[in-house]
């Protein structure tokens, strides 16, 4: 699938083209903790159909930024926010937005696998029943779907009804991952979907983004910067809050503009 | 961004400081000794000295030997650091650059090798003018190379980038020359062919250099501009590339 557009840095500005083009366009976004910047008025595009990582050392606001693309901020009163973030064309802060629907379109995968406490089918259909989705062979389809997406379905496909929490923790994390296509998003937020997890899980997870690619959006945050040169398109690099250098992952990782995007790649002191 | 020489030495880690350091110093100690060798070789053509040629010959090993070991310095930085960014480029400018070291050092074995074959001939052959000449042009190629290589002097490896053309053209002439030698005097062939394939030798030493200095700019600027056409550049288009 190709790109339709090459992502924006901070300097640039997104034009409704730019808009309609990318999968999020985020113009001019600041978002503050009780008052406390985290993220200073950022501007990018991120593609439609490719891997984007977020990189930056901790605090420098890429958890924050990830979380601002399903508007998970809105259960926290301290947060402000300023700017604008389009998902297909669409302000996903206008008042007509419903954002349980926003966020089946973009689902989100956190750093611990967070399985509920029932069955593996259960938990796959879980997103699905609270659809209204209750026909026992629509569910059947689409649970061996989304498994087989999550590349799980051949170590589960006969202990569908034992409990989610025997599974091993890079088996939980796909599961996860599960759940979450079975509701058909458009997009998939990954927070460090592979530090908890061991280097043979945490392999199968980044073949796992690579190969949902072709069908989503996938948008990564991640601490691990040979993770983000192997697995994303694009990467953007955040320091303080800022949006310090975004570019091709290949150029970034081989040279990158920037002094300070040099600096924190290599491990030197900046 | 561009980056300076020390760069390298600016890591949180003071061990990968260490190893980065440590692959540029082996890398000069082998370029020191390869330029030492080209000189030898073209000495011991010019006296026609024997012992020296020999020396030239058996000094290959140690060459050899460095590049094996600078290598697999190279492979551990790789395997062990995953080096990114300008440490990515400064290990492949390495492991690049010692490979056309020791295929300098191959082409001084050879001159040294046809310098004992003309001394013990005892025939005295044309065109040593020649070979004294692009001698000195693709030494000076060579030694500017690894300085430029040791201060990541772009401006001195694109010199060497355009002398490279003079050589070849300065090599077309003597060969031509020196094919109107053999017409005119069919007994001297034998020599003749010898100090062909001296210049010959000289000739892909010039083109080795060339390539240490294309490394530099690519290690330098991130550049590669291999297959580039070099009239097109000069440092101007390298600031606004790099």
């Amino acid at each position: 699938m190709s790109v339709t557009l090459s992502p924006r840095g901070a300097s640039a500005e997104i034009t409704d083209f730019d808009a309609a083009a990318s999968c999020f366009a985020i113009d001019g976004l600041s978002l503050a903790y009780d008052g406390r910047p985290a993220l200073r008025d950022l501007t990018l595009a991120i593609p439609r159909h490719a891997v984007t990582a977020f990189i930056g050392p901790s605090g420098c606001g890429k958890s924050t930024l990830l979380r601002a693309l399903n508007r998970l901020h809105d259960l926290d009163d301290t947060v402000g926010r300023a700017g604008r973030i389009r998902l297909e064309g669409q302000d996903i802060h206008a008042p007509d937005v419903d954002v349980a629907e926003l966020r089946r379109r973009v689902g989100m995968v956190f750093q611990t696998p967070n399985p509920f406490p029932m069955s593996i089918y259960d938990n796959v259909a879980f997103g699905l029943r609270l659809q209204g989705i209750k026909r026992k062979r629509t569910l059947d389809e689409v649970i061996e779907w989304a498994l087989v997406s999550a590349a799980l379905w051949d170590e589960v496909k006969d202990q569908l009804h034992t409990s989610a929490w025997r599974l091993s923790g890079g088996q939980q994390q796909r599961l996860v991952i599960a759940r979450t296509l079975a509701v058909q998003p458009e997009v998939l937020l990954l927070d460090e979907p592979a530090s908890a997890l061991d280097p043979i899980s945490t392999l199968k997870i980044e073949e796992l983004i690579r190969s949902l690619k072709s069908r989503l959006t996938l948008v990564l945050v991640t601490h691990n910067m040979q993770q983000a040169a192997r697995v994303s398109d694009y990467t953007a690099f955040l320091h303080d809050g800022e949006l310090v250098e975004y570019g091709a992952t290949d150029s970034l990782f081989t040279n990158p503009r920037l002094a300070r995007t040099e600096n924190y790649i290599t491990g030197r002191m900046s | 961004m561009d980056i300076t020489s020390d760069t390298h030495s600016q890591h949180i880690s003071n061990q990968f400081n260490q190893e980065l350091e440590e692959l540029k110093t082996h890398l000069m100690a082998m370029g020191g000794l390869v330029e030492k060798q080209v000189q030898d070789a073209i000495a011991a053509l010019l006296d026609s000295d024997s012992r020296l040629a020999e020396r030239v010959t058996d000094n290959d090993r140690a060459v050899n030997d460095m590049q094996l070991k600078i290598d697999e310095e190279c492979t551990r930085v790789l395997a062990r650091r995953q080096p990114a960014a300008s440490d990515l480029r400064l290990v492949l400018a390495v492991i690049r650059a010692t490979s056309d070291l020791e295929r300098i050092g191959d082409e001084a074995s050879k001159i040294a090798r046809n310098a004992l074959s003309l001394a013990e001939s005892g025939l005295t052959a044309r065109g040593f003018v020649e070979v004294r000449h692009i001698s000195e042009h693709v030494r000076k190629m060579v030694r500017d190379a690894l300085t430029a290589f040791a201060r990541f002097d772009t401006e001195l490896a694109l010199k060497v980038v355009q002398e490279d053309d003079a050589v070849d053209s300065e090599y077309s002439t003597a060969m031509r020359s020196l094919v109107t030698f053999m017409m005119e005097d069919p007994r001297s062939i034998t020599s003749i062919l010898s100090v062909m394939w001296i210049l010959r030798a000289l000739e892909r030493i010039g083109d080795h250099a060339d390539n240490l200095a294309e490394y530099v700019i690519y290690l330098v600027k991130g550049l590669d501009i291999r297959h580039s056409d070099v009239e097109s550049l000069d440092d101007e288009t390298l600031k606004r590339k790099g």
